[in-house]
């Protein structure tokens, strides 16, 4: 791409960032969100034991109240472990690792192929567009949930199956919102200078129209990873996401849920208020980053 | 108006017939009914005999066909599981579900409206802030864990509100009703108020952007003159044009939240469409998911050609010919 760093981009860069910081909220969820991702990151280092590893598990240790040593006098269940003797606090950084990875990689997934096809759309008009966007029109109008139910129950469990569902249900944001944007862009007079230029229309999509569809659907991208990330916990929680082996969020909470009834709350309460900061934190950053880059919805 | 109307069910209606097939090609997909529906203990002739009543053995398209013709008569097939007719277990669970979709977003209504209109008419005052940082955690929040911490606190806890069930119910138009009863109107309140969570967050954002968009306009600041009373303004004028896209919204909202009730069902064993939609998911009893989604697309397609309606008729600034 002929995209050179030019003074002006910089400039544009550093007036995004200090509009960005002018919300002490939104600045506050982007260090938790940092914070969160580099706990996910060095999960195997900053906790005690490894929650998938049986051999590190000990029954005599299940449904143990916050704050109980553990059986050997190691060291200390802070959170308290779940019904098969993991430590919650362990479970709960691990189960971030797999609720992070299926959000940001199913969103990652669906951002690429969703504005890809968009950009396809709007160039190709016609035929291709129509029904490119009948299909869009067609996946937004039923709610999310009831797809992803559908299409777990034809593809099955699994972290796989739960993040192809959850690219199937998103690729459609990303596809309106690239359309709608390259055929704004289209129109603008750096793109008549390309054309005069002589460069093709691939070229112009990719190098020139493209680079400016992109604030747009960044702001999609971080809303999306939120909602991914809760649609993959409801889902394991109704039992068709992630297998027990290697339990989520969601699941954790699903497997407190037995025992909520006899007043063990923390096997549910603490995976779900991990769960509630990761996505209060990504709604935070994506609500400020689409008041930064749409000036439209300038208050 | 008479063309557009018709051009508008017509381009319902082939939603629905795709939607019949989308749904109808991928559940057939899933596993070998007849492996699962059928017992290990029969012999060859016997499950034979099984799979020609159950109408497995047709070729695809000609279940499809009869799934069709089924469908336009009103029987979309027998449970496996029930062994009964599909629609109409649906129907007999559908009240269930429609009271507390409906029960939800009165609570919306009730809780976000007031919010809403104070956030909008004071934006700098600390409270509206608070109230709109709450309103991103009601977006954030799991509604299942809220669901689980709801039974935590007020059934475990305090021991107010009933966790599960429907409670004790009355018949009304020859249905049975929670709402006509107390312990009924207890039982509905968690679920109740669980699936209205996201709703309160999405109604008061709402009603504060449009009471932003109203407050600057002529006809506020005349009433301002004229000298009414600034409740009176707030209340008569400014509400009650907030309250017309509100009320679009919340019709769409209603089939998504019969179809998030799925998940509330489930945690309160609360006896709808939604819980029963999850169990035949899981027993892979087809004939109902197919007749549940059907239900629900139905529904869906009629909510938003009734909305596009009332949109038409009430604003004829709205023009809904590029509109699909």
């Amino acid at each position: 791409m002929n995209h050179r760093q030019r003074p002006e981009d910089t400039a544009q860069a550093l007036r995004w960032l200090q509009d960005f910081a002018r919300s002490r909220l939104a600045v506050a969820g982007l260090l938790v969100l940092l914070g969160v991702l580099l706990l996910a990151i060095t999960a195997p280092w900053v906790t005690p034991q490894n929650p998938y590893d049986l051999m590190q598990l000990d029954v005599l240790d299940a449904r143990l109240p916050p704050g109980s040593p553990q059986g050997g006098g190691l060291y200390t269940y802070w959170l308290g472990t779940d019904g098969q003797g993991r430590d919650l606090y362990s479970a709960i950084v691990y189960g971030l690792r797999i609720s992070l990875l299926v959000g940001l990689g199913s969103a990652l997934i669906a951002a690429c192929t969703g504005t890809l096809l968009g950009l396809v759309a709007a160039q190709a008009g016609g035929p291709i567009d129509a029904l490119l966007m009948r299909l869009v029109d067609l996946l937004l109008s039923f709610p999310t949930i009831l797809m992803a139910l559908m299409i777990l129950a034809y593809v099955g469990k699994g972290v796989g199956n739960v993040v192809l569902t959850l690219v199937l249900l998103e690729w459609a944001y990303y596809a309106r919102t690239a359309r709608g944007q390259a055929l704004v862009e289209s129109q603008r007079g750096y793109v008549d200078a390309a054309r005069g230029l002589g460069l093709g229309r691939w070229r112009i999509l990719i190098g020139h129209i493209l680079p400016n569809c992109l604030p747009p659907l960044l702001v999609i991208a971080a809303l999306q990873v939120a909602r991914a990330i809760t649609l993959e916990a409801t889902l394991s929680f109704l039992g068709l996401g992630v297998p027990i082996t290697e339990p989520s969020l969601g699941l954790l909470i699903a497997n407190g849920y037995q025992y909520l009834l006899s007043n063990e709350y923390w096997i549910s309460l603490f995976p779900g208020l991990a769960l509630l900061i990761t996505i209060v934190a990504i709604n935070l950053v994506g609500d400020q980053l689409r008041e930064v880059l749409n000036p439209r919805a300038q208050r | 108006m008479i063309g557009w109307l018709l051009r508008r069910i017509g381009q319902a209606a082939l939603v629905v017939l795709l939607m019949t097939l989308v749904v109808f090609i991928g559940l057939h997909a899933i596993g070998n009914p007849a492996d699962i529906l059928i017992g290990e203990d029969l012999n060859q002739q016997e499950r034979l005999a099984a799979i020609a009543r159950l109408g497995l053995d047709q070729p695809l398209w000609r279940q499809y066909l009869a799934f069709l013709d089924g469908a336009l008569h009103g029987s979309l097939g027998r449970s496996f599981v029930y062994q009964e007719d599909a629609f109409h277990l649906i129907l007999q669970r559908l009240p269930a579900t429609l009271e507390l979709a409906v029960a939800a977003l009165l609570l919306a209504l009730v809780i976000g409206v007031p919010l809403g209109l104070a956030a909008g008419m004071w934006p700098e005052h600390p409270l509206s802030r608070a109230a709109m940082a709450a309103s991103i955690v009601g977006f954030s929040l799991p509604a299942f864990w809220v669901a689980l911490m709801l039974i935590m606190v007020f059934s475990v806890h305090l021991g107010w509100l009933p966790a599960s069930g429907r409670g004790a119910t009355r018949e009304w138009l020859g249905i049975a009703w929670s709402w006509l009863t107390l312990d009924g109107l207890q039982h509905l309140v968690l679920p109740a108020f669980n699936l209205a969570l996201f709703k309160i967050s999405l109604v008061m954002r709402l009603t504060r952007a449009g009471v932003r968009e109203v407050l600057p306009q002529d006809f506020v600041r005349f009433a301002r003159a004229k000298g009414l009373s600034p409740a009176r303004v707030l209340w008569v004028h400014v509400l009650r044009n907030t309250l017309i896209p509100l009320v679009t919204v919340l019709g769409l909202e209603l089939g998504s939240t019969i179809a998030y009730a799925v998940v509330t069902e489930s945690i309160f064993a609360w006896p709808g469409a939604g819980k029963l939609i999850l169990d035949s998911i899981n027993s892979l009893d087809r004939p109902v998911v197919v007749a549940y989604l059907m239900v629900v697309v139905l529904i869906f397609v009629s909510l938003n050609l009734l909305v596009d309606l009332l949109y038409k008729l009430l604003d004829p600034r709205v023009r809904l010919e590029g509109a699909a």
